[in-house]
């Protein structure tokens, strides 16, 4: 069950700003828990960034990108109101997604 | 099917596992390049043969972090027709960090957070009309003490 | 909009501070972690919880007065610890939630403290409250309450435990956090007896933690210490850790109020 997440997307100078910040372990299967027992790999491995329904960003990140993920992207021009959609895959088959429209 | 019920009935192990993992999880993520274990192997599994150094690939990152577990970089690419970056932290166990792919409308551009096992550079790749170029900086990373 | 206000004022923030920022070699990492923190998630959160019904009296927190009247919000952390006269004892902002919780809410204080303290997987329902009140209060001056009898013996008793040694290994705070210039490894010290020092931090708490990837309170971080040192951990809430919080608080007062931000 995916935890959070939170995406804003504001205009800038002549592109579109968007930030994500996702709720994920980002585990690299390489940490012991307090028992002493290795905790499985379990990553996000795919985001794809969306604007009005049109890939712009297609990601592929591994176990070194930092627990609890936060991105910045950047989409040339675009207008109040756009829809933007950051969605993510990963190393189980969950996923997760949220939308917002450009402020 | 019936090829993929034969291997899970023969219990082929590791390859019926992938096989049996959702298939947007398999979708787009090079597992050869991801799993390398050097630089080199990683660059060598994704094609990138040839990278010229260039000034118009710029990365942001702190000289020092005080937490190996969160490193903010941020990463622009000025030279024209950029359509990837690739972030690799040349002394972690699997080097190559992330990729992006930038379509029709997306500004090669991305901040990120990464984690550094030790003081390592850290290599990023733009293609560009169907050339490499790259750029890296020194990270730094220290033990810290205790505290908040 | 309240993200880039926030991850710009942690930014000034962090670059006017005097001692600190200037001398650190930390100064750009700790700006572009605070601008890449999930800090925004734990606030969304807390504002869940705040609202949220529970307990017997199936209520929710939103009538909580923590200090600025029933409801009030905006600038409330700003104002703590404080003294407050329906409990007739000074209290600091988790204090003053277990508070609501057992007065508005019904809950037994067990059950509003079982799990005062998370972790990565899972913040705790105070944390994230925290995290939301404290956010109310970003970019305000720090007054907390300072003429009250008992706020000044809170003061007073922060300042003789801040210097009080105890436990095996004859440890007070100011072994680590009395003397300016200190560091443990590469992390610098704080001497929180000065206004110098305490400002920067205590206008940066709650945090997220990134050492931990969790989200940590002073209530928190007054236990952790005390285990640090080999001393047994005070009780939530009480006394002890409330009074060195007011004392540090106060030590701090005027700094405008950045958190909640990141920490190492």
């Amino acid at each position: 069950m995916a935890g959070p997440m939170k995406m804003r997307a504001t205009l800038g100078q002549g592109y579109t700003d968007v930030r994500v910040l996702m709720t994920h372990p980002m585990e690299t299967g390489q940490r012991k828990d307090s028992s002493g027992k290795l905790v499985p790999a379990h990553f996000i491995q795919n985001i794809t960034v969306r604007r009005n329904g049109k890939t712009v960003v297609e990601a592929e990140t591994s176990q070194a990108v930092a627990r609890n993920p936060v991105f910045t992207f950047r989409i040339q021009g675009g207008a109040k109101g756009d829809r933007i959609e950051v969605s993510w895959v990963d190393t189980q088959g969950d996923t997760n997604k949220t939308e917002a429209a450009v402020a | 099917m019936n090829a993929v019920r034969r291997l899970l009935l023969q219990g082929a192990g590791a390859l019926a596992a992938s096989l049996l993992a959702p298939l947007a999880a398999l979708a787009a993520w090079n597992k050869e390049a991801f799993g390398a274990k050097t630089p080199a192997d990683a660059l060598k599994s994704l094609g990138v043969a040839g990278a010229q150094p260039s000034k118009d690939l710029l990365i942001e990152a702190p000289q020092i972090a005080e937490n190996g577990a969160v490193v903010p970089i941020e990463i622009e690419s000025r030279i024209p027709g950029t359509t990837s970056l690739t972030v690799l932290v040349e002394k972690n166990p699997f080097p190559l960090n992330s990729r992006f792919t930038f379509l029709e409308g997306a500004l090669p551009f991305v901040k990120l957070n990464v984690k550094m096992g030790e003081t390592s550079e850290v290599r990023v790749l733009a293609q560009a009309g169907g050339r490499y170029y790259s750029a890296s900086q020194e990270i730094k990373v220290t033990i810290g003490g205790c505290g908040g | 909009m309240k993200l880039t206000a926030a991850a710009a004022a942690v930014a000034v923030g962090l670059i006017v501070t005097p001692a600190f920022a200037q001398k650190s070699p930390y100064a750009d990492y700790q700006r572009m972690a605070a601008e890449n923190a999930p800090i925004e998630l734990y606030e969304l959160a807390g504002e869940e919880a705040w609202k949220q019904k529970q307990g017997p009296k199936n209520a929710s927190l939103e009538q909580c007065d923590l200090g600025q009247g029933p409801g009030v919000l905006k600038g409330a952390y700003a104002g703590l610890p404080r003294y407050f006269a329906d409990a007739d004892r000074v209290m600091d902002l988790e204090t003053r939630l277990v508070y609501c919780m057992t007065t508005l809410q019904g809950r037994s204080r067990e059950d509003a403290t079982k799990r005062v303290f998370g972790n990565a997987d899972k913040s705790s329902e105070i944390e994230v409250l925290s995290a939301y009140v404290a956010g109310q209060s970003h970019g305000m001056p720090m007054r907390p309450g300072t003429g009250h009898p008992k706020e000044q013996a809170a003061y007073e008793l922060g300042r003789a435990l801040f210097y009080h040694r105890a436990g095996p290994w004859d440890f007070s705070c100011a072994s680590c956090h009395g003397e300016a210039g200190k560091r443990i490894r590469m992390s610098e010290l704080p001497a929180l007896n000065t206004a110098k020092d305490s400002q920067p931090l205590m206008a940066t708490w709650p945090a997220y933690r990134v050492s931990t990837s969790s989200f940590v309170t002073l209530q928190w971080r007054m236990n952790d210490c005390y285990r640090q040192m080999r001393m047994p951990e005070p009780a939530f809430g009480s006394e002890i850790p409330v009074a060195l919080i007011t004392y540090m608080t106060v030590n701090a007062q005027g700094v405008v109020y950045r958190g909640p931000a990141i920490k190492r």
